[in-house]
């Protein structure tokens, strides 16, 4: 009973924290090349869930639930990651790039004020009247998303432990991407590139790196990622709402903090981190100390080790 | 004729502002409840009670032209109402003088803050929907509740539905009839949804249940799943969430149901709502979920009740939310009121609802009491069908002495 309920958190806890990894991917890619916490990327991820609710809907997708549809999953997560990239790379182009001389103050505002106008246009967007949002009557309200993928127990109705496709789409979403993720950064041309970019961005230039490009880029991917993300939170969790992109955001940026801002492995990590901490906390503790735990022990990581968990100490540039 | 100075001089000076509402021959009503956000889809509906009430008077009391505003106490950024937006609406209706009857609010932490602003200004306030018991009674809510709301030692808010401590004792009775043994209680923290979850944890130990654990959730998480698991491996029979659609009880009632919790779930009035079903998926909540409503669904009303939700079909051409018929109830109370009164000001108007008695209302016939609470008790549990509530069962009226146990012995209740 104990050791199953210890396996049953661990299992949330490693889902929660790998959807939270892929969206701190592209906190920690953003900030790595162009130093920006870019506030936009959790209503990024809003929006990409949105676009898959409404894909579904407007497909009739809604009557295959939890059929386990996985050539439907397929379709959504690509075309929300292509919305995505799209999305993010049109922001860094309108919204970042002509203020990127201007300073880190003036692209930090900007990117508030880019969350902003994603939050409204997902407000607006759930108020479309669509059998999937309920007509459009309460565009404020969460929405359900259809279970596409089933919730049967892979280990057998009885056992106490669940473990659902739900749990196997998160990893087999997941892993495969920051596996590529990793390969583009330090194997291919562009993730040279973005590197050199990161470390120093006029010497990059002299080198004949066409930088502008590399930070579009580096959003496109961010962007997809995140649009994958949406929609496994979407299909994890089952209900999406205008107002998520916050509190996913938030979670995303801790991690990456904590696992070391800039640093790929460790956004990882971090979520990783927070999602089991997040898990052991609300099935041992009480949920009400959850925040507490969590962002004590990011303090006490930025303490004592002030780059993060896997950061290297990055000089501020001048 | 006053001098338009004085006019000016008494929106400035808060209390003695209702002297010039007789003036120009316009008596001002306002409401103020989230218009913006989920709970919106209900907040509509109420508002059109209001205005079936002021047209069935022909918008005229006593030749005073009836001026009715509907003001929104929420705000986009939370999506839910504001305590900054509803302590605006306060102090915008009070130095408004014109104005002599506020109907609101919908949730009870924003009556909080908007009542004793109201109470200074001596403003008459009707909640269509408040439960939240420390509103209105002494030893149900904290040590200085409901004094703390009353600054001017007088009553001047009002509630047409029956309180979380009638409330949630019913649930507590009704998951008890079901013969559950053991019981896990959750809550959003927040005033109405601890509060509501508070009781029904006394009154469930009252009728010997177990109570497997009383836990407050993070209303911003994006699922409950742990949490959900705790429940399930807790070996609880069935389980109580305190709290509303817009702290979340949607996700809460889908991951109960997701982590294989087979139990009887129990949701307050605050749930009673299309939205809820929406968010939580109509699936989840076929078979054992159960909602209870201080008072009876538009369906089951008799009378005067009846007549208004037929009158609402015709006009709206759809089908009135649990609280429309609260709306309505508060702004015909008001009216009449406003008809009795002998000085049609916020005094004399204030009066007048104080001595409501015998009021022959949609709700059936009843009176205001000492604290400013309906005599009704009548509620209902509703539960969920093919993606729409169906009335379960009345309720309410038989627990009522159980219940008021509570309130004679309130030395242990400011402990809590």
């Amino acid at each position: 009973m104990e050791l199953e309920f210890f396996l049953q958190q661990l299992i949330t806890g490693l889902s929660n924290g790998m959807i939270i990894a892929l969206i701190a991917i592209g906190y920690t890619m953003v900030y790595g090349i162009i130093e920006l916490i870019n506030f936009a990327h959790g209503d990024l991820f809003m929006l990409g869930s949105f676009l898959a609710l409404t894909i579904l809907g407007a497909l009739g997708m809604d009557a295959w639930a939890g059929g386990g549809t996985w050539g439907g999953v397929l379709l959504l997560l690509l075309s929300c990651a292509v919305f995505c990239a799209g999305l993010n790379w049109t922001i860094e182009r309108v919204a970042y790039r002509p203020l990127r001389a201007s300073g880190k103050l003036s692209l930090l505002v900007s990117a508030i004020g880019a969350s902003f106008i994603l939050v409204n246009l997902g407000l607006f967007w759930g108020g479309l009247p669509m059998d999937v949002f309920a007509g459009g009557v309460a565009a404020a309200a969460p929405k359900d998303f259809p279970p596409l993928v089933p919730n049967t127990n892979l280990l057998g109705a009885d056992s106490l432990v669940q473990l659902t496709p739900k749990d196997l789409l998160v990893v087999g979403v997941t892993l495969p991407l920051m596996l590529a993720l990793t390969w583009i950064v330090t194997r291919t041309r562009l993730g040279k590139a973005m590197r050199a970019t990161a470390q120093n961005p006029i010497a990059a230039r002299l080198m004949g790196i066409d930088t502008d490009r590399v930070i579009g880029a580096t959003f496109l991917i961010g962007g997809a990622l995140g649009g994958f993300a949406s929609v496994i939170y979407a299909l994890y969790n089952n209900t999406i709402s205008f107002q998520m992109g916050y509190r996913a955001g938030m979670d995303a940026f801790t991690a990456a903090v904590l696992g070391g801002i800039g640093s790929m492995p460790g956004a990882v990590a971090g979520a990783i981190v927070i999602g089991l901490v997040r898990a052991m906390s609300d099935g041992y503790l009480e949920t009400r100390w959850t925040n507490t735990i969590v962002f004590g022990i990011l303090v006490l990581i930025l303490i004592f080790r002030p780059s993060g968990l896997l950061g290297s100490r990055a000089k501020e540039k001048v | 004729m006053k001098p338009l100075s004085m006019i000016v001089a008494a929106g400035v000076s808060l209390v003695i502002a209702a002297a010039s509402a007789a003036q120009n021959g316009t008596i001002k009503i306002v409401s103020s409840l989230p218009r913006t956000g989920s709970a919106n889809a209900q907040t509509g509906t109420i508002v059109n009670g209001i205005k079936m009430a002021i047209a069935e008077v022909g918008g005229k009391i006593d030749g005073y032209e009836i001026a009715y505003e509907d003001w929104d106490d929420a705000s986009p950024q939370r999506g839910n109402w504001d305590p900054t937006v509803e302590a605006q609406n306060a102090n915008k209706a009070v130095v408004d003088s014109t104005i002599v009857g506020y109907i609101g609010t919908f949730n009870s932490g924003a009556a909080k803050i908007s009542m004793p602003q109201l109470n200074r200004a001596g403003l008459v306030m009707i909640s269509p929907a408040n439960t939240y018991s420390g509103l209105t009674k002494p030893g149900l809510g904290e040590a200085n509740e409901p004094a703390i709301y009353r600054p001017s030692g007088k009553i001047n808010y009002f509630r047409v539905v029956p309180t979380d401590d009638l409330q949630g004792a019913v649930a507590a009775e009704f998951v008890a009839a079901s013969g559950a043994k053991r019981v896990f209680v959750l809550h959003d923290r927040e005033l109405y949804g601890k509060g509501i979850a508070e009781v029904f944890e006394r009154r469930a130990k009252e009728l010997g249940m177990e109570v497997a654990g009383l836990e407050g959730i993070d209303t911003k998480a994006a699922n409950y799943k742990s949490l959900a698991q705790k429940v399930k491996f807790a070996k609880s029979d069935a389980a109580f969430f305190g709290g509303t659609t817009q702290t979340n009880a949607g996700q809460v009632a889908k991951d109960l149901r997701s982590a294989g919790f087979t139990g009887m779930l129990v949701v307050p009035d605050g749930c009673c709502e299309e939205a809820f079903i929406q968010a939580a998926g109509a699936k989840n909540l076929e078979g054992n979920t159960f909602v209870t409503f201080g008072g009876l669904p538009p369906a089951e009303l008799t009378g005067r009740g009846a007549q208004f939700r037929d009158a609402y079909h015709k006009m709206y051409n759809a089908e009135p939310e649990a609280y429309a018929v609260y709306g309505y109830e508060c702004a015909r109370v008001l009216l009449d009121a406003i008809r009795r009164a002998s000085t049609k000001d916020r005094a004399g108007v204030l009066q007048a609802v104080a001595q409501t008695k015998e009021f022959d209302g949609a709700l059936g016939t009843w009176s205001f009491d000492a604290n400013g609470d309906t005599t009704n008790r009548v509620m209902s549990i509703n539960a969920v069908k093919d993606g729409k509530f169906v009335f379960v069962k009345r309720a309410g009226d038989a627990s009522a002495s159980g219940a008021a146990k509570g309130s004679e012995t309130p030395s242990d209740a400011p402990a809590r």
